[in-house]
């Protein structure tokens, strides 16, 4: 056990130097979903007029969009580092050594987990600059933290099964794409019972994306909400799990295979 | 006369092949066709609530309001899409041998605008598709669309000189961040969502001075048959390509002199 810890650290320490050392890791996905927040909150700002609009303020809705755009970051940035390590054989070098599989995944995630932790902070404080107080209060951010971190590793864990499954990093660039979908076809910009087109409110319900925004976006706008925070978490779990079983049995695969 | 000849050989040459690339090749193809219909899924379906906001009357509908916005959006990056490939090019030394063989060079850039063009034309048929079966209404008459699609040509033009002459200057696939970002970032700066007058505070004051703007103003008026200030629509359009064009001619030269 310790030395599996140990194995963990290690590797942990590895990705998250690895991704201190490229800025464009940790600054792109910080930068890209601020701007696209400036100018949706701007664009969209008519549509609280709506009625039944849950908040008059668009930026504070639409908040919750750059975690999410931050945690596909995360996934392109975890899994196209860990295809590179399998593209110039560092992987097939420490299949030689005793590290055991749950460190190399565990100790990716780590990074993600660091890019994560830097993306939600500096989201909090823009949100506090723009004169958005969370609804939730204190309490309230660090379970909106806790939240986002969990979907990064998510979605994280996500690009390492790709990365494992595909050893391309070209393969794990061309997930962006299919999970940027996921995020379009949700109730990103809308609330669902706002959605006026019928097929675009179904896409938005049965898209599991949807609870991961509005558990974020509770936090932000209503305060407490046990349901929206319970499936969002959930669902954050579900994924995690998931994805880390597909990179165990995909890791078993690809340590074979070298 | 044999100038004319020459310029048109290469640019026919060139593209014939920036088309015949893209039509082999689903990677090439298929994100310049996504990017654009899943714009228009994503606004058109998730946001037609905002068609009943007061002031907000557009008779073609949410999905015609949209349509013209991401008409545009592929116009732009269709041509920044090509630029990709000519970055591409110069990676892979097709461009050195391409300006040894040319006998007119400026013939090259012709060549990866008509390749951009038919590109974007298939694009643009798909996206009027999808977006009259999503419910668009037509409101303008064949003129009137007509000048629609020209404006959007215009600008197909404009942005791959652009994109072009990014490509020849920095000669890497890695300023393909350069080519789009400026582009993307003109294109939400303009009405997206609602129009001109419903938007507010700093983002209004930017679309009124954005040019994309007045395009994107042209483009909705002429297809809902009340054309609004077209004339200096096209002006704007002329513009882009005149002053984007020297920007890719310059560049151009930059790259001949670079070997």
């Amino acid at each position: 056990m310790k030395t599996t810890a140990l194995q963990v650290y290690h590797l942990a320490r590895r990705s998250v130097v690895r991704q201190a050392r490229q800025p464009a890791n940790v600054v792109a996905p910080v930068i890209f979903p601020l701007g696209l927040l400036a100018v949706n909150s701007g664009g969209l700002q008519p549509a609280t007029s709506i009625p039944g609009f849950p908040t008059d303020r668009f930026v504070a809705f639409a908040l919750a969009i750059p975690f999410m755009q931050g945690a596909l970051f995360a996934t392109m940035n975890a899994g196209t580092d860990l295809a590179r390590d399998i593209q110039t054989g560092f992987l097939s070098r420490l299949s030689l050594t005793p590290v055991r599989g749950v460190a190399l995944v565990l100790g990716q995630l780590a990074g993600v987990a660091f890019v994560a932790t830097v993306q939600a902070v500096v989201y909090v404080a823009v949100a506090y600059a723009v004169h958005v107080h969370p609804a939730s209060g204190a309490a309230g951010v660090v379970v909106l933290l806790g939240l986002a971190i969990a979907i990064a590793i998510g979605f994280g864990a996500a690009g390492v099964f790709m990365a494992l499954r595909t050893g391309s990093g070209e393969s794990v660039q061309g997930l962006f794409p299919v999970l940027f979908v996921f995020l379009l076809v949700s109730s990103m910009n809308f609330p669902r019972n706002l959605i006026e087109a019928s097929w675009f409110r179904w896409l938005a319900t049965v898209n599991p994306v949807s609870y991961l925004i509005e558990g974020l976006r509770s936090l932000i706008i209503e305060g407490w909400n046990g349901e929206a925070l319970g499936l969002a978490f959930a669902i954050a779990a579900g994924l995690i799990t998931l994805a880390l079983v597909a990179s165990g049995l995909a890791l078993q695969t690809r340590m074979t295979r070298t | 006369m044999n100038a004319v000849r020459e310029f048109r050989n290469v640019a026919l040459a060139v593209g014939w092949r920036t088309l015949h690339n893209v039509l082999h090749n689903p990677s090439l193809l298929i994100p310049g066709l996504m990017f654009p219909l899943l714009n228009f899924i994503a606004f058109a379906g998730g946001l037609s609530r905002l068609q009943h906001i007061p002031g907000f009357d557009y008779p073609p509908g949410y999905a015609g309001f949209q349509f013209c916005f991401v008409l545009l959006q592929s116009a732009a990056f269709g041509g920044v899409f090509t630029g990709f490939g000519i970055a591409r090019d110069f990676e892979y030394g097709f461009s050195r041998r391409l300006m040894l063989g040319a006998s007119r060079r400026s013939g090259v850039i012709a060549g990866y605008a008509i390749g951009a063009l038919i590109r974007w034309m298939i694009t643009s048929v798909v996206v009027t598709l999808v977006a009259i079966i999503a419910g668009m209404r037509i409101k303008g008459t064949p003129v009137d669309l007509v000048g629609l699609y020209l404006l959007a040509v215009m600008v197909n033009v404009a942005f791959l000189f652009w994109a072009c002459g990014i490509a020849m200057r920095f000669q890497s696939v890695q300023a393909g961040p350069m080519m789009q970002t400026p582009v993307f970032l003109l294109l939400f700066f303009a009405p997206v969502y609602v129009p001109l007058k419903l938007l507010q505070g700093w983002i209004h004051g930017v679309a009124t001075a954005n040019p994309i703007t007045q395009l994107l103003e042209a483009i909705r008026g002429l297809l809902a048959g009340h054309p609004v200030e077209v004339g200096v629509a096209y002006l704007v359009a002329a513009g882009l390509i005149f002053f984007l064009g020297m920007w890719a001619i310059f560049n151009l030269r930059h790259a001949e002199a670079k070997g």
